[in-house]
């Protein structure tokens, strides 16, 4: 069978998305200390870095793929700060949202939501503001806004666009080799 | 290619290009008779569609606002896409898989067969099976539909293979790759299949049949069909003498225009036909067109649905090829003894990466969800697509308080689970996860219905004007120049897909039209 080769398309668009946005956040890192992460945050126009820190962390603990590096997670956040320029409503949306969520962290753990070191002890913080409109807006956005990376299909053994490529008729769309004789 | 007068009311409009409008319209054509289509979406060609689940989606899906109500769990994952359907030139047949069977003798007679069902508005088609079999051999001839007129089967993908293999062992026997309008050979123009995927995103070889490149440009080429796209139909227009005259319709600028008409047939889809007749009343249609019974809207029906995702040790790719790369039938029958009436097809599926993460597991997250979705490439995956009962209840109505950029009432569509689709669906799972385990797999997920691909019976035929809304070709009961060409005219929704019989019934249609208007009885 044509397996999927999970690096190939990855690596070239990885590489293309960090040479325009990493160059200045590998400088800044260099005397700094930021990560590419924090740099991303601190390019926001209307969000707080913090906030859009949080948010990563909670995309990641929404969907957690450990294969999957950060910036599959910034990707899908990152447009919230444009849309909370845009709409107030957004904004207050989001930063009540990230509050609360801090808020809930303090009382149980004595820190915010980004520093509470188990995955477990988050999720229990997220399952008690599942049914927020904060919640359902940022899962809703996030199962498209993660899930439909080009970069990342390769990962999920996914191939993508297929007419250019002739479809699969040539290229294993029958070539199952493991199933017992019928 | 045609251009008529928007006073020329020798025309017969269609509103709608799909499966029944898209085929009236060349049939009537072709008859040397002149036809407006009035087609709500864009002309999206071949060349315009993508190999992209949300960029086709943005590209070809009816989006327009719609509300709903009811138990079913569609209601609760998609407030405002009860359906999944197209607003585009070829209606949902650019979207559609192909698959393309005949109904069974008795699913014409459900009344009949299944008696009186408590909560159901059962009744019998005015048609037999034995009627309709000529039109659905000229179907099946035009469609070029695998496994009939000599075409042979498609062959199995790496999806079918595992279902195929599942089926047999334990026991099933009519199993095949499908009765399927794609073309295995070259055939009417168009070419053989390319195994690309992607069959609902508007297949990018023409192998599959849809209007958009078969009757639409046939009949244009008569020099009779004149198709408008961007032009949303408001409204339907009557004389004193209650006989209707032209449609009103928004065109691509949102200007207001009236087509004259001396017939009007509409082919909008199950949701949009019924809105458009409720959304036409007047002083003497208070209740909307056609709807001296008060059945515009009623007895909604969306077919059982559900699918079964299996994950195996080895790889899949379920995503190569065709998207219903076959069938198991043995649980089409009814077999009342299984705890349900009517029955089921199970039909391979795979959706890409994108929409499986939106319709695996509707609002799910965390790790339970994401490990589901690492193990996509060793996914196979099937539909199961089975009778649900018309109820009087599951209606299309006018919302109350939503309104379009029209300023008109949207649709808003109420459905609730019958206890036969219920019972129908968890005995489907059942049987699907079953075929799965015979082979091997690890796990199975029971995934709940997608929005509404099959939407049926909303202005549903009858012998009797009381209990429906047309007769037995189409035409209105109360009004004789307005028909309706869609599947909301199904008196019962049968297990299978309903393309065919929504073509079969636009071609006797045509017959019925044409021969109605030499007479001048229309």
């Amino acid at each position: 069978m044509r397996e999927v080769d999970h690096r190939a398309k990855l690596n070239r668009r990885i590489f293309l998305q960090g040479a325009a946005t990493a160059v200045p956040a590998v400088a800044i890192g260099a005397s700094t200390g930021l990560s590419i992460g924090d740099a991303f945050a601190e390019g926001a126009t209307t969000l707080s870095p913090s906030t859009l820190k949080t948010l990563v962390k909670v995309a990641r603990d929404i969907y957690p793929h450990d294969f999957l590096v950060d910036s599959y997670y910034i990707t899908a956040i990152k447009p919230w700060d444009g849309k909370a320029a845009k709409d107030p409503a957004v904004k207050t949306l989001i930063e009540d949202g990230v509050k609360r969520l801090d808020q809930d962290a303090q009382d149980r753990h004595k820190m915010p939501y980004a520093q509470v070191p188990w995955e477990s002890d988050r999720i229990v913080l997220l399952r008690g503001i599942e049914q927020t409109a904060f919640f359902a807006a940022l899962r809703s956005d996030l199962v498209v806004s993660l899930y439909n990376q080009k970069d990342l299909w390769p990962k999920f053994g996914y191939e993508g666009s297929s007419f250019e490529h002739g479809g699969y008729i040539h290229r294993g769309f029958d070539d199952i080799n493991w199933l017992p004789k019928a | 290619m045609a251009r008529f007068d928007l006073n020329d009311d020798g025309v017969v409009v269609i509103v709608g290009s799909g499966a029944g409008g898209g085929t009236l319209g060349n049939e009537l054509a072709q008859r040397g008779i002149k036809v407006v289509i009035l087609e709500a979406g864009a002309r999206n060609e071949i060349q315009d569609f993508v190999n992209d689940e949300w960029d086709s989606f943005a590209q070809l899906a009816w989006k327009d606002m719609r509300t709903t109500s009811g138990n079913w769990q569609v209601a609760k994952d998609f407030p405002n896409l009860p359906a999944w359907i197209v607003k585009s030139v070829g209606g949902s047949t650019v979207h559609w898989a192909g698959a393309s069977l005949r109904f069974d003798e008795h699913e014409f007679r459900v009344r009949s067969t299944y008696g009186a069902v408590a909560g159901a508005n059962l009744l019998d088609w005015p048609i037999t099976l034995a009627e309709l079999e000529p039109w659905y051999a000229k179907a099946e001839n035009k469609l070029g539909v695998t496994r009939t007129n000599g075409i042979p089967g498609l062959p199995g993908n790496n999806n079918f293979k595992v279902m195929e293999a599942g089926a047999r062992k334990i026991g099933y026997k009519e199993v095949h790759t499908g009765n399927m309008a794609i073309n295995s050979q070259p055939r009417d123009g168009r070419g053989a299949c390319l195994q690309i995927g992607f069959c609902f995103q508007g297949c990018k070889s023409g192998a599959k049949w849809s209007t958009l490149y078969t009757e639409i440009p046939k009949g244009e080429a008569t020099g009779n069909l004149e198709v408008r796209p961007n032009s949303m139909a408001l409204k339907i227009e009557h004389d004193a003498a209650g006989k209707v005259t032209g449609v009103v319709y928004a065109d691509a600028d949102g200007k207001t225009q009236r087509q004259k008409a001396r017939v009007i047939a509409v082919a909008g889809n199950s949701i949009e036909s019924p809105r458009l007749l409720l959304n036409s009343a007047s002083n003497l249609f208070p209740d909307g067109l056609a709807n001296s019974s008060g059945q515009v809207g009623r007895n909604y029906m969306r077919h059982m649905t559900g699918s079964v995702y299996a994950v195996f040790e080895k790889s899949v790719h379920m995503y190569r090829g065709t998207t219903m790369a076959g069938i198991i039938r043995d649980e089409a029958r009814n077999d009342p003894k299984r705890g349900f009436f009517g029955g089921y097809e199970m039909e391979t599926l795979s959706l890409g990466v994108p929409f499986m993460a939106a319709f695996l597991m509707p609002g799910a997250w965390g790790r339970s969800f994401t490990s589901a979705m690492e193990q996509y490439p060793r996914m196979a995956g099937m539909w199961l697509v089975g009778e649900d009962l018309p109820q009087e209840t599951n209606r299309i109505t006018l919302d109350p308080k939503v309104k379009d950029q029209y300023g008109l009432p949207v649709a808003s569509v109420h459905y609730d689970d019958h206890p036969n689709d219920i019972a129908m669906r968890n005995h489907a799972y059942g049987r699907g996860a079953a075929v799965y385990q015979a082979i091997g797999a690890t796990t199975t997920f029971p995934t709940v219905p997608y929005p509404s691909t099959h939407n049926l019976g909303t202005n549903r035929m009858s012998a009797k004007p009381r209990d429906g809304v047309v007769n037995k070709f189409g035409q209105s009961h109360d009004i004789k120049n307005l028909f309706v060409s869609d599947g909301s005219q199904f008196t019962s929704s049968a297990a299978c897909n309903p393309t065919l019989t929504i073509v079969a019934l636009a071609i006797r249609q045509a017959d019925h039209i044409a021969g109605a208007m030499q007479r001048k009885e229309i």
